[in-house]
This record gives C-alpha cells, structure tokens and sequence, in this order.
C-alpha cells in the first residue's frame, strides 16, 4: 500500500525506509552498484584499483549534544560508511544548508568540530557547498557529506561474502547515540549519564583488515540499530543469523532509560560501532585486536550466521528461550504505561 | 546483582520452567490480561519454554487497543482545530481512526506533539496561552493516576488552557464484562501488576470468588511470569480456584490509598464503550463537575464523523481471547506495523504487533 505522503517513518532506518529505497529509489535509478545496497558504491577504476564512494545526510536536532555535535557525526558518518565498504576513507565533500538566523557563533563551532572529526579520522575535506534558506525552510543547520576511499587489493568487504558459520562481532555497547539525542531532544529528567558514542571507526577498521584481510562484512547499525542492521543482512539472504540476549552489550544508564521508556535497545542508533561478520578461526584475533583499542574495548560475539532459518534473526534470550527478532518498524514511540 | 538480571536470572526461570513441565497435565489456557506482559512473554521467549498444555492467551490489557474508534475519531477531529495543540503519549500517534490517525494529522500539518508525561502537556500550555493544549486521557488505573494528579496541578495553578479527554477504563469490570461474552473459555487469569499496584489485591475478590476461577497477579520480568504460570497450573491442578498475589514485592491488598484518593477526587466512575467488548457498565473514568472546565468533551463543539470499525479487522475477537492474531485474515498480510488496520498492529503492547514482531510461528513470515 503506498501512502499519500511521507512520514517521518520513512526516515526512521527501519522497514518503511527500507521499502522507500527498494520501492522507489532502486527501480528509478537502477544499476549494478546501486543493487548491491551496500553503505556505499565500490567503483571498479581500472588495474585493479577500486575507490569507494558514500554519502550521507544530517539533520539531528540538537546539533550539541554530549559527545558531540552534527558537525563530528558529519564527518564521521560518511567516514564510517567508507570503512564499511573495507575502505581507507580519503576525500569528503561537505555541502551545508544553513537556516537564515543561525546564529554565527554556533556555526563556527559546527565547523570547528567538523574541522577536528577530519583531521582524528585522517581524511581531507576537498570541496564543498553552502546554501543559505529563509527562516522556517530548514532547521538551524542540514549537513551533507561524501566521501571516496581507496580499497587495498584483496579486500572484499560486503553482503554477498557472509557464509554460514560466520561469527558476528559488535564492536561495543548499543543505543548510546539514540538515547543521548532522545534525553536531550525531549528534556527528559530522568536521563543518567549517557553520551553519543560518535566517533570514527576507519583506523580500527584498517586494524582489523591487517590482522584478517578476510573480513565478510562490515555494517555499522545506525539509524534502526543493530535489530535492523541485522534484518538488512538476512533480508532475501540464504541464511539466517542467531544471536545471543545475554552477550548484547548495553551501559547500565542507557539500558534503564530503555526499560523506562519501553524502548528495545535493539532498534537505537549508533554512531561509532559496527558489526563484523568475520570467518569463525580467526573471530578470537579480531576480538583480541578490537579490544585492545578505545573504541573496542567492549567488542563482543553476539551471534553467528547460520544455515537455519534463512532470511530471519532469531535471538536466544536470557532466560534459555528463543524468539524472533524483526527489522523495526516505524520510530519507536515512548508508551503510555 | 543488579535488580532487575535478578528477575531475569536464567537458572531461576529455568527451574520455573522445568517446574510448569513437570506438573502441568491438563490442557489450559490462561489469558494473561496486560499488555506489558504480552510484550514481556514474547520478548523473553516465555513460549518456547511452556508445555504444549499451556495455552497464552492476550486479553484486553492494552489501552491502546482497547480504545473505542470513536474516542480515535474524537482525538483526530480536536487536533482539527486550528488552535488546538494535542499533547499525547507516542502509542497514539499511529493508532488509525475511521479517516485518519493522529500521525497523517501531523503530516498535515496539525500541532500534535507527543509527551513522556502528562506534566508536560501542562508545561506546553504554560508556554502557549493562546492556544488549547489537549491531553487525550488514554490508560487504566495505572496511567489515570498521573493524570489526575495533573488536574489537580492545572486547578491549583489557575491555567485554563489544559484539557483532557477521559477514555480512561478500569480493569474488573472488563473481567467480568469478558466472562459473560460466549466462546470464553480460559481456566486462569494472569492479572496486571501495574494496575493492582494502584487498586490493590482486594479489588479483584469479588470477581475472583463470583467466577471461582484461578487468578494470580503477577510482575513483568520473566521470573515473575513464570511463576504466575506455575501458580496457575498448581492451581488448576489441584482443583483450586482462588486469587494469589506473585507480585508481592510493589502490590498490597489495599492498593495505594494516595493515587486512589487522587484518583476518587478527579474522576467518577462511568460506563465505558471498549473496542470488542461494546459498552461496560461502571468500567470508566470521567471527570468530576468539579473539574469540568478541564474536560475536553464539554469545551468543544466536537463535531465526529461516523465512526465504524475497519472492515475486516479481528482486533475485537483478538482482545478477548477469541481469535489469534493468525487467525485473523488480514494479519501480516494487509495489516502490518508499517500500515496497520486496527490498533492490536499499531501499539508496542498490541497483540498483533507482538505475534508480527516476535512469534515465528504466527503465520507473518
């Protein structure tokens, strides 16, 4: 059933998202690339050589919030979804939209975070955009960002690489960016210390490949969260993936404000963490490499991909049961009791 | 240890478990009637650990779900009005009326703004005079307290811009509304924690001895349903029927006499008309002459549309235990989360939304 109108579901990074790429984007702008819905295109440049190619879209509201501001998530957004592809993100494009009335003062610090999440993540920002919209077009301040990495011979990261039995690591704990913004957007008083987890993930990622250039697959679980993530994964896929309730990382404030709210952490964003399908003899390197650095220190197995169930997660929970666990649909709204 | 990995605690739910296997005979069907445990059985994957003897069956414990369409229709046609902000919780917003919802309203551009906490709504009316910000008052004795006490601050503040829409409804009188209805056939009662917490044990006596039917309260981690289960089985199998309180560590007999008394001062109690159970004597919550000025229904010239149900939609068979939602024709199929037919799809305590989202043996894959 098609809707007359956008919804703001269509934006949320779950199943109404998902089917407004597959049917609206994808039939119009049909091509090999575009199909493989990776986080970016990987362009085959001639002798071997191939450049990945992203880009992504800011509209966060607020544009400060602890851990960060749009500005680093900016930069480290496309930058994450470069290393997704197994890529050393070189180049980014920045083109901003700026609301008229924005204070300058708040600019300045956008771009000073811009300015320092670049040089942290090593890339170069080559060219850009500025656009200036009466009040009320825009709010306060959209950024868009893309971005081209170069791929080392003999890596091949993405989709079709997953196999049966492959173990999927998450590189830290879930939904601290979705409840930092959400405490933030809505006031909440009851918020602990949470704080975005925002932050680059190219250099651990580069880490990682030295150690198993065999890496099947990077994602990282943004908008939809790891839930999501993991539905886009087994989608129309031939195999299933099993995960594990009582491995799934989750700080103690964050995963109260969930109970309280009724929120499944499953289905928050994230904004430094990925997930990584990597061949089962050599998950314990990976793991070893991952948590020796800051921004792996809390890696964990949550699951692995296996034959049964193809096309569906399923999750053992902590009490010895199973259940399913489905691509979210729609934002998660807060509940009455 | 924390608290709550306490209740979740694998060994003791396994024990639990192994205990409901290990007496349980007769085939039984037990109606857990909250949403919250809905949501919490399914999360946690109670089911795959039950005997095939032990039926789950969903009742109508979900507000949400349990809204009449006209009361939908009703909130859909106050955010019409070009002066009015509707401050509501988030389960709202999908919820399909006869016409729209409240979230095709917001696409069109009415001032619909969703709230952790009714206070909130009071705050936003503080902030905008000119406007008239209405709560649309949705929840059974857990959630009415909090509204009530809301009121309470609205009068003793002077602000006169605040209104609320009582659909509230109160949970006996729906048990008893459900015994009467045919195909009924359930041997037990899992009843509601949060809502005992407020009216106490002892509000649930009389239904229990009128019905001599097994009824045990219970709390919302995996333990404590568990052990309501096997309470209930123990029960049905020693040929028992009587009222047991699992969730003694929050629910007294006498309830909690503070939200009671807020709760007495607001509101009286009312006839109420339930999605799939029609219109139950004494079973809501309206509010009292003294705070009529608060009440939505009275300041506005509502004007609603005929409201019906969607065609097709089970979701009142679904409430009350006579159908699954697999046996529903347009579950999964034409009615999913993303485009809901009745609200058992829209709300996360919804049975529907949680057969769709957790079950996989439920038809929808």
């Amino acid at each position: 059933m098609k809707p007359d109108k956008i919804l703001l579901d269509h934006g949320s990074g779950g199943a109404m998202s998902h089917q407004l790429v597959i049917q609206t984007l994808l039939p119009a702008f049909d091509n090999p690339l575009l199909s493989t819905l990776h986080d970016g295109a990987v362009i085959d440049i001639g002798n071997g050589s191939r450049l990945a190619f992203s880009t992504d879209s800011f509209v966060v509201d607020p544009i400060f919030f602890p851990g960060g501001s749009i500005g680093d998530l900016a930069v480290n957004g496309t930058v994450n979804d470069l290393a997704m592809c197994g890529a050393e993100p070189a180049y980014l494009s920045v083109g901003l939209i700026l609301e008229e009335g924005f204070p300058f003062s708040d600019f300045e610090r956008v771009i000073s975070d811009m300015k320092a999440a670049a040089l942290a993540a090593g890339v170069m920002i080559v060219t850009g955009d500025t656009k200036v919209v009466p009040k009320g077009a825009a709010d306060k301040i959209f950024i868009n960002t893309t971005g081209l990495g170069y791929i080392q011979p003999g890596i091949d990261v993405g989709p079709s690489r997953v196999v049966s039995g492959d173990r999927i690591i998450l590189s830290g704990t879930m939904a601290d960016h979705g409840m930092t913004i959400l405490s933030r957007r809505e006031n909440l008083s009851f918020s602990g210390p949470v704080q975005s987890d925002t932050a680059a993930l190219n250099h651990l990622v580069k880490k990682m490949l030295q150690i198993c250039p065999d890496i099947h697959m990077l994602r990282d679980p943004t908008r939809g969260g790891v839930g999501t993530t993991l539905n886009e994964v087994a989608g129309s896929a031939a195999f299933g993936i099993q995960i594990d309730e009582a491995h799934l990382p989750v700080k103690g404030a964050v995963a109260g404000m969930c109970e309280l709210l009724g929120l499944d952490p499953l289905y928050v964003a994230n904004e430094g963490k990925f997930l990584a399908f990597i061949p089962s003899n050599e998950t314990n390197a990976v793991l070893k490499i991952l948590q020796s650095d800051p921004l792996g220190k809390d890696a964990v197995i949550i699951g692995e991909v296996v034959a049964d169930h193809p096309g569906q997660v399923v999750m053992k929970t902590r009490i010895g049961g199973s259940r399913m666990v489905r691509m979210l649909t729609g934002e998660q709204l807060p509940r009455i009791c | 240890m924390n608290y709550t990995n306490g209740y979740r605690d694998p060994g003791i739910a396994g024990q639990l478990a192994d205990r409901i296997r290990r007496i349980s005979r007769r085939k039984v069907r037990l109606m857990e009637v909250c949403g919250t445990h809905t949501v919490s059985i399914f999360r946690s994957g109670i089911r795959s650990l039950l005997p095939d003897t032990v039926t789950l069956i969903s009742g109508p414990g979900c507000p949400v779900c349990v809204t009449d369409q006209r009361d939908m229709d009703a909130f859909i046609a106050l955010a019409g009005f070009d002066d009015v902000i509707v401050a509501t919780f988030g389960d709202l917003m999908r919820v399909p009326g006869t016409h729209s919802s409240l979230l095709k309203e917001r696409a069109k551009g009415s001032d619909i703004r969703i709230v952790y906490s009714p206070l909130d709504a009071i705050t936003i009316a503080t902030e905008n005079p000119y406007k008239r910000v209405v709560f649309p008052g949705v929840g059974f004795e857990t959630t009415a307290p909090t509204i009530a006490a809301t009121l309470n601050l609205a009068r003793d503040r002077g602000i006169h811009n605040f209104f609320v829409y009582s659909a509230h409804k109160l949970v006996p009188p729906a048990l008893t509304a459900l015994m009467a209805l045919p195909e009924i056939h359930l041997d037990g009662f899992m009843l509601p924690g949060h809502v005992s917490v407020i009216i106490g044990a002892g509000a649930y006596r009389p239904f229990v001895a009128r019905h001599s039917i097994p009824a045990v309260i219970a709390g919302f981690e995996p333990t404590d349903i568990l052990l309501a289960i096997a309470m209930l089985v123990e029960q049905i199998e020693s040929g028992a029927s009587h009222l047991e309180n699992a969730y003694s560590r929050v629910v007294s007999e006498a309830g909690n006499p503070k939200a009671l008394a807020l709760l007495a001062d607001v509101f009286e109690v009312n006839h109420a008309a339930w999605r799939g159970l029609g219109v139950i004597a004494d079973s809501g919550l309206k509010l009292r002459k003294s705070y009529e000025a608060f009440d939505a229904e009275q300041a506005f010239d509502l004007v609603i549309p005929e409201s019906f149900d969607p065609a097709g939609c089970a979701c009142g068979d679904i409430l009350t235990g006579r159908k699954l939602p697999s046996g529903c024709p347009l579950f999964g199929k034409i009615c999913t989360p993303e485009h809901p037919v009745g609200p058992c799809m829209v709300s996360t305590e919804g049975t529907c939304a949680a057969y769709y989202r957790y079950d996989n043996d439920s038809g929808a894959f």
